[in-house]
C-alpha cells in the first residue's frame, strides 16, 4: 500500500517498522510532527520531554537497557542536546539510537541557518540524508541496522523542504525487534576518564569502518549519465540539482558522514567537471578538497538561504529564469501576527505602554517584536530571556532592572528558563520575570508539556505548579494575573518592578486557539467611538483603522473581548 | 503540473493542497506536496506547493513555473503573480484580509486587484468562496469550495475529485466539505 506523506510522518513510519519501543522530543519547527505521528502507534512509548537534551538522555537509556530508542529535534535542539549525544558516540549503543534533526535554510521559523552535518563530524557519529518521504522511511530503518553493527548512535538529517514536503510511501509491518539483554559494563557505559581513553580509540576505527561501509552500502548511489558535468549532492539539494541538470551524472549521498573517499575520488576521475552543490557549509565540499580533488561549489554559489533549481540553473548553466509577470507597484508584507485573542497581546500593550525593555524568549510572544506593540529588545535563544536580563542588570545596574523585564512562556520556561531564575535569585538579582502561561506550547502547533496536566498521548498526568515552582526556587515575590485585566496587569507590573528582590508574574490565560479559551462571537465598535485609537495600538489584526474610524472584521474577530478593556469610552462591545 | 496555493495563516490551504495530492495520486501520477509549517502559520503568507506528473524531482515550485494559482485572498493573489507560468490560470477567492502594514496605517491594501490581474492578459477566474462556504454550512469551508471550483477547470475527472475528498477530508467533516465542493464545482 502506498500512502502520500509528510517527510515527518515518513519518518515515524520507519520507526514503528523498524520496531522502535521508546521515542522522547521537545517539539520544534520543522521536526515537530515525527514524535506527534509517532505518538499516534501504541506500540511506541513516546513523550515529550522538558528539552531536547533530557529528551536525548530517555533515548540513550532506554538504547542502553535494550530497546531501539529515537529522539526529534530543530537544529537549534541539538545544541541543547549536545552534551549527552557527544558522550553516547563514545558510550555507543546496545539496541539502536537514532537522534532526526531537522535543519531550516532560509529561516522559516527559526533563529539562525545552523548545518547540523558539523555536529556529527564533531561528534564523530555516521549522519543519512534523505531527500525525500521515501527515503525518510527508509533510511531510519537502515540508521538501525547501522546503529546496532557498528555500536553507535546515528543521526538522521532532514531540512524543512523534506520533512514538510509529502511524496509515497510505501507500508510494510512492524518488525518485531524483541529487547536486548542489558548487562552492566562499566568500561563501556561508564565514561570516566579511565574507561573514556580506550572508548576514543574505539570510536576512531569506528568511523574509519563507517568510511570503509558506505564505499560500497547503497545509501550512496552513483547515477552515471552525460560525463561532461558531474554532481556530489545529498538530501533536498540532490532534487534540485536533478530538476536542474537531468542529463548529468549524479553522486548521491545517503550517508554524508563519514564520506566513502574512494568512491567520491572515482566520481571525480569520471566526470569533466563536478560540482558539490549542498545547502549552507561547503561540509562535503572541504572534506573533498581536503582529499585533493578539484571540484567547485560554494565559489559560485552560495552558503546562504536555500537553494532552487533555477537558482543551479543560473549559477552553474547561466540560464535565466522562466518567463512571468510582474507585480508594478509596491504592495504590503504580511508578515506573521499574534492571532485575534492572542493572551500575550494584553502583556505587550502594558509593556509598550510603560516603555518597558523586554528580554525576549523564543515563542510566539517573539512576535511582540513587530509594531504596534514593538515590545521585545533581545531574542537569543530558548531560556534566554531570564538569564540575558539578569546580565544586563548586572552590566547597568539597578536602575536598569527597574525599567525591564524578561517574557518566555510556559513551556520555554520549563525548557531552560527555571535555570536562569535560578541564577537570577543565587545571585541576587532583583529583575522582573513574566512567564506567559497560555497551557500550551503554543508555536509549534499545541504540544503538550509538563505544566499542561497531559501527555502526548493525552493521558492525564501530574502538572508542575509554576507557582510553587517560582517559590521554591526563593522567589518571594510571586503574583498570578490575567493579561486581558490591563489595568490590573499594569499595576502589578508596577509593584514587581518597584521591587528591590527578583519577582515573577504569571500571566495567565489559555491560547486563544484552544477550546478552553471559551471565546465566542466577536466585538464591534458602536457609535461612541471618540476615534482616539487606543484599540489600534493592540496591534489586533482583526481591527483595522478606516477614514470613517477603526472597525472590526468579524471573520476574524473571535469575541476575545481585550479591546473592550482597552477602550476608555466604552464604544467597543461584544455581541 | 504545478499548483501553487496561497493565502494566509489559519485560512485552510494545507487541506486543500492535501485533497490535491490525494487527487493526482488517484490519477496515477507521481506526486509532491511542499507546505510551510511554524511561524509562517500565525496570520502571515502561506504558500503550499502541488508537482505531479511522471516525474517530479524538486517539491518547490518557482517563479514563472505554476501551471495554476489558486489564491485564498486576494492580495495573496497580486503578490504570487511572478510565480504564474505564461498563459497559467489564476483563480481568486474575493476575499480582502488586511495584512499588518495596512492595519497599522503604514500602507493601503492595492485597489481593483482582480482588474489588475485581469488587464495583464491572465486568465482569471474569480469567486466568492466565503459566501459558497456559508451557504455549504460553516465559514472553513471556503478551502474545499475553491477546490470545487479548480476541479472544474482541472484535466482530472469529478470522480476523481470526489475520491480526493474521501481520501484528505476527515470522515466527520466529510458531508460539509462535499457540499461546498459541489458549490465550487458548479460555479
Amino acid at each position: 500500500m502506498k500512502k502520500l506523506m509528510l517527510g515527518n510522518e515518513a519518518i515515524a513510519r520507519g520507526a514503528y517498522e523498524a520496531g522502535v519501543r521508546v521515542a522522547s522530543s521537545y517539539p520544534g519547527t520543522p521536526s515537530t510532527e515525527i514524535t506527534e505521528f509517532i505518538a499516534k502507534y501504541d506500540e511506541i512509548y513516546a513523550e515529550w520531554a522538558p528539552n531536547e537534551k533530557v529528551a536525548v538522555e530517555v533515548a540513550s537509556g532506554a538504547a542502553i537497557a535494550g530497546a531501539r530508542s529515537l529522539s526529534a529535534m530543530k537544529h537549534v535542539g541539538v545544541n541543547v542536546a549536545a552534551d549527552p549525544l557527544f558522550t553516547m558516540s563514545y558510550i555507543g549503543v546496545n539496541a539502536g539510537l537514532v537522534l532526526c534533526v531537522a535543519d531550516d535554510p532560509g529561516m522559516h521559523s527559526s533563529q539562525n541557518e545552523q548545518d547540523s552535518r558539523n555536529y556529527a563530524i564533531a561528534a564523530k557519529v555516521p549522519m543519512l540524508e534523505p531527500a525525500d518521504s521515501a527515503e525518510c522511511r527508509d533510511f531510519v530503518k537502515e540508521a538501525y541496522a547501522i546503529s546496532e553493527k557498528f555500536d553507535t548512535p546515528v543521526m538522521i538529517r532532514l531540512t524543512t523542504r523534506v520533512a514538510h514536503s509529502q511524496s509515497e510511501v510505501e507500508l510494510f509491518p512492524r518488525e518485531d525487534v524483541p529487547v536486548r539483554d542489558y548487562q552492566k559494563d562499566a568500561s563501556k557505559n561508564v565514561m570516566v576518564p579511565a574507561n573514556a581513553r580506550p572508548r576514543h580509540i574505539v570510536v576512531e576505527k569506528r568511523m574509519e569502518a563507517l568510511s570503509e561501509f558506505g564505499e560500497s552500502s547503497a545509501l550512496n548511489r552513483v547515477e552515471m549519465q552525460d560525463t561532461k558535468i558531474g554532481i556530489i549532492t545529498a538530501g533536498i539539494a540532490y532534487q534540485y540539482a536533478r530538476e536542474a541538470f537531468p542529463d548529468a551524472s549524479f553522486l548521491k549521498l545517503g550517508m554524508v558522514n563519514p564520506l566513502p573517499k574512494n568512491l567520491i575520488a572515482d566520481f571525480v576521475s569520471k566526470v569533466d567537471v563536478c560540482y558539490v552543490i549542498e545547502e549552507l557549509d561547503p561540509v562535503l565540499e572541504r572534506q573533498i578538497r581536503a582529499m585533493g580533488l578539484s571540484v567547485r561549489g560554494k565559489d559560485e554559489l552560495t552558503l546562504l538561504g536555500e537553494y532552487s533549481a533555477s537558482l543551479l540553473r543560473e549559477k552553474i548553466a547561466g540560464e535565466k529564469a522562466a518567463e512571468t509577470y510582474s507585480v508594478d507597484e509596491e504592495i504590503p508584507v504580511r508578515p506573521p501576527v499574534m492571532c485575534p485573542g492572542c493572551s500575550h497581546r494584553g502583556v505587550f500593550y502594558v509593556l509598550n505602554k510603560l516603555k518597558i525593555a523586554a528580554s525576549g524568549d523564543i515563542g510566539c510572544y517573539s512576535l511582540g517584536c513587530a509594531k504596534p506593540l514593538d515590545s521585545i529588545d533581545t531574542i537569543i535563544c530558548m531560556g534566554a530571556s531570564i538569564s540575558g536580563l539578569h546580565g544586563m542588570e548586572k552590566a547597568r545596574g539597578r536602575e536598569f532592572a527597574q525599567k525591564s523585564v524578561a517574557v518566555l512562556g510556559d513551556s520555554t520556561f520549563l525548557h531552560s528558563g527555571v535555570t536562569g531564575l535560578m541564577d537570577m535569585v543565587y545571585n541576587k538579582g532583583t529583575s522582573t520575570v513574566i512567564i506567559l502561561d497560555n497551557s500550551i506550547t503554543g508555536m509549534t502547533g499545541h504540544q503538550d508539556n509538563p505544566s499542561t496536566g497531559f501527555t502526548i498521548k493525552g493521558e492525564p498526568t501530574r502538572q508542575v505548579d509554576l507557582e510553587k515552582l517560582c517559590l521554591a526556587l526563593g522567589v518571594d515575590l510571586v503574583t498570578v494575573a490575567d493579561p486581558f485585566d490591563v489595568d490590573n496587569f499594569e499595576k502589578v507590573l508596577r509593584e514587581h518592578l518597584a521591587t528591590e528582590a527578583p519577582s515573577v508574574i504569571i500571566a495567565q490565560r489559555p491560547c486563544a486557539l484552544l477550546k478552553k479559551a471559551g471565546y465566542t462571537g466577536c466585538c464591534t465598535i458602536t457609535d461612541a467611538c471618540k476615534n482616539c485609537k487606543m484599540c489600534m495600538k493592540l496591534g489586533c489584526p482583526a481591527i483595522s483603522m478606516t477614514e470613517n474610524g477603526p472597525v472590526i472584521d468579524d471573520t476574524l474577530c473571535n469575541g476575545c473581548g481585550l479591546c473592550v478593556n482597552v477602550c476608555k469610552f466604552g464604544a467597543i462591545v461584544q455581541k | 503540473m504545478n499548483i501553487m496555493i496561497v493565502g494566509v495563516g489559519g485560512q485552510g490551504t494545507l487541506l486543500a493542497s492535501r485533497i490535491l495530492g490525494a487527487a493526482a495520486m488517484r490519477a496515477g501520477k507521481q506526486v509532491k506536496l511542499s507546505e510551510v509549517h511554524g511561524m509562517s502559520q500565525r496570520g502571515g503568507s502561506v504558500v503550499t506547493y502541488v508537482k505531479y506528473g511522471d516525474r517530479v524531482d524538486s517539491p518547490v515550485i518557482e517563479k514563472g513555473e505554476a501551471d495554476m494559482i489558486i489564491a485564498f485572498e486576494e492580495l495573496e493573489a497580486y503578490r504570487s503573480l511572478p510565480y504564474l507560468k505564461k498563459d497559467g490560470v489564476m483563480i481568486v477567492n474575493t476575499q480582502k484580509t488586511n495584512p499588518m502594514p495596512v492595519i497599522t496605517g503604514a500602507m493601503s491594501y492595492p485597489e481593483n486587484i482582480t482588474k489588475t490581474i485581469e488587464e495583464k492578459g491572465i486568465n482569471i477566474i474569480t469567486c466568492d468562496a466565503l459566501e459558497l462556504a456559508k451557504q455549504a454550512g460553516n465559514i472553513k469551508a471556503v478551502n474545499v469550495a475553491l477546490i470545487g471550483v479548480m476541479a472544474k477547470n482541472s484535466p482530472l475527472s469529478k470522480e476523481i475529485w470526489e475520491g480526493a475528498l474521501v481520501d484528505a477530508v476527515p470522515a466527520k467533516f466529510l458531508e460539509l466539505n462535499q457540499k461546498a465542493f459541489a458549490l465550487g464545482y458548479e460555479q
